[in-house]
């Protein structure tokens, strides 16, 4: 009675110790920063923070941020499908081939990402002369900023509905075939629904990182105030300028988007957890 | 409608599942394919399907050849294993789902939709349970639902696929006779897969026993039993 007594004390204290190192782990390395930027943001009081985010120049670099997050995000969104409904409704050859390439810019540091952007259509690159010649800019413009960010969040989508499809098979898709419908009507009327909450769980993912990404677009984007700045990038700038209460304005806006997003998912994860797992419950 | 099969081979990778197969079924017969697992029994059923495409041989419905046919155009109603029922939709919604995939032209209204829905649950004996998600209901409920949404379109050929497999013996025996009076109600020729010899001499009025991608015998229960033709179905019944 009294070892076990002792024992079930020592095991409340050693629980207690993990929760305690687990919080201030996550205080120091997650919370704190998120403070600073806040704190440091409102360092010279609101009307500084109102101007920082009004200024043109950080106004476009939220418009561009959106833009190519509005451009890139949906362009994944389809090719996940389609990449995820191949791989786990069909056998061809090749299929771990494609596998494989989703998840290349998962293991590609994004610096090389955009540096093959740029040897493949910069005035140097192998499509250069051509582009040139046609008038069309990719590099240091938006198509530019917008391959690279389709590049880096291509695997968000696919990675998050593909075991999720793999763990429900193809019995449903079949009885649907069997019951005559046609290929495209399966695919609206039982894939989909059954991948739905996956599927936008994984849109979420793919957003953060979209208005986030740094590394692939800044070898791409020229840094043109103004122009070719994204939302990460004029923090960068701004930084760089010495101008701290701009540079945290803007990373705070950026945060802020970071949080939506958060929520959103947090949301599907309570709501719909159990459908985001690849469980079998037919 | 009279199914032939003729010379069926199919091979996944290098092991042969069914070899050179011929097999044929009267109109209207009720027909057990029965076999140990791996005896190519399930293959040659989703083949007649159009599940599997054989690499070689032929399919005949009534005569007409059906090889090429995918499995929407061949008007069968398949039931699965393990139900594959639609889980988001109701089971009025599953049971419908053949009659609404059909083409604006062809799609009866909505409202001959829901009758037809409604005579179908009372066909499988679920009346009350239009409404209810496939995750609400039993596994014995839920094969009726699966039953009964094969039938929707009025296919001539019913497939089933170790219909009772994943069920308790109760239940099983409930299925059993249900699937046996909506076979001589409706008058379709029925194929159904399984591994229990008990339910393929029970229910069916011809059985053909598998083993390594080959019929051993094809022949009525009684036949079976009483004049084996060979060492395995001896030791297969024994």
């Amino acid at each position: 009675m009294s070892t076990q007594r002792v024992r079930s004390k020592a095991k409340i204290a050693l629980n207690a110790t993990l929760v305690l190192i687990a919080l201030a782990f996550v205080f120091v390395v997650v919370l704190l920063p998120l403070i600073v930027v806040i704190y440091e943001a409102a360092q010279e009081g609101w009307s500084a923070y109102y101007l920082a985010i009004t200024d043109s120049d950080a106004k476009a670099a939220i418009y561009l941020t959106l833009l190519v997050a509005a451009i890139a995000v949906p362009v994944n969104m389809v090719f996940g499908v389609c990449a995820a409904w191949l791989i786990t409704k069909h056998d061809f050859r090749g299929k771990d081939w494609l596998i494989a390439f989703i998840e290349i810019p998962f293991s590609v540091s994004p610096v090389v990402s955009g540096l093959v952007f740029v040897l493949l259509f910069g005035a140097h690159g192998w499509f250069g002369a051509w582009l040139q010649a046609h008038d069309i800019e990719i590099i240091f413009a938006v198509p530019g900023i917008v391959l690279a960010t389709i590049f880096v969040t291509l695997p968000f989508v696919a990675r998050q509905i593909i075991p999720l499809m793999n763990a429900q098979g193809r019995a449903a898709e079949e009885a649907a075939l069997s019951l005559g419908a046609s290929g495209w009507q399966t695919f609206w009327h039982v894939t989909l629904p059954d991948i739905r909450w996956a599927l936008l769980y994984g849109v979420l993912l793919s957003l953060a990182r979209a208005m986030g990404e740094f590394g692939a677009v800044s070898v791409v984007s020229g840094h043109i105030r103004g122009e070719t700045n994204t939302m990460p990038l004029h923090v960068e700038v701004l930084y760089n300028d010495y101008n701290f209460v701009a540079a945290f304005a803007v990373a705070s806006l950026l945060a802020g988007l970071a949080l939506i997003t958060l929520v959103f998912k947090s949301l599907l994860e309570w709501r719909h957890g159990n459908e985001l797992k690849a469980q079998n419950n037919s | 409608m009279s199914i032939e099969v003729r010379e069926i081979s199919k091979a996944f990778q290098a092991h042969a599942a069914l070899d050179a197969v011929s097999l044929k079924i009267k109109d209207r017969d009720f027909v057990a394919l029965l076999g140990p697992s791996g005896s190519g029994k399930t293959t040659l059923l989703r083949v007649i399907a159009g599940l599997e495409y054989a690499d070689a041989g032929r399919v005949y419905f009534s005569d007409i050849d059906v090889s090429n046919k995918p499995v929407q155009d061949r008007g069968i109603g398949f039931v699965f294993q393990n139900y594959a029922l639609f889980r988001h939709m109701t089971v009025a919604k599953n049971i419908a789902f053949g009659l609404a995939m059909l083409p604006r032209k062809l799609r009866p209204s909505a409202k001959t939709i829901e009758l037809r829905v409604t005579e179908l649950l009372a066909l499988v004996q679920l009346a009350d349970l239009g409404t209810r998600y496939p995750n609400q209901l039993s596994g014995g409920q839920r094969q009726r639902v699966a039953l009964a949404r094969a039938l929707a379109r009025e296919p001539k050929i019913l497939l089933l696929d170790e219909p009772f497999g994943a069920l308790d013996a109760k239940v099983r025996r409930e299925l059993r006779l249900a699937l046996r009076a909506i076979h001589e109600r409706l008058g379709i020729t029925t194929i159904f897969v399984t591994h229990d010899q008990e339910e393929a001499f029970a229910l069916a009025d011809q059985v053909a026993i598998l083993h390594n991608g080959k019929i051993e015998q094809f022949d009525t229960p009684g036949q079976i039993q009483q004049a084996p033709n060979s060492e395995f179905v001896r030791g297969f019944l024994a």
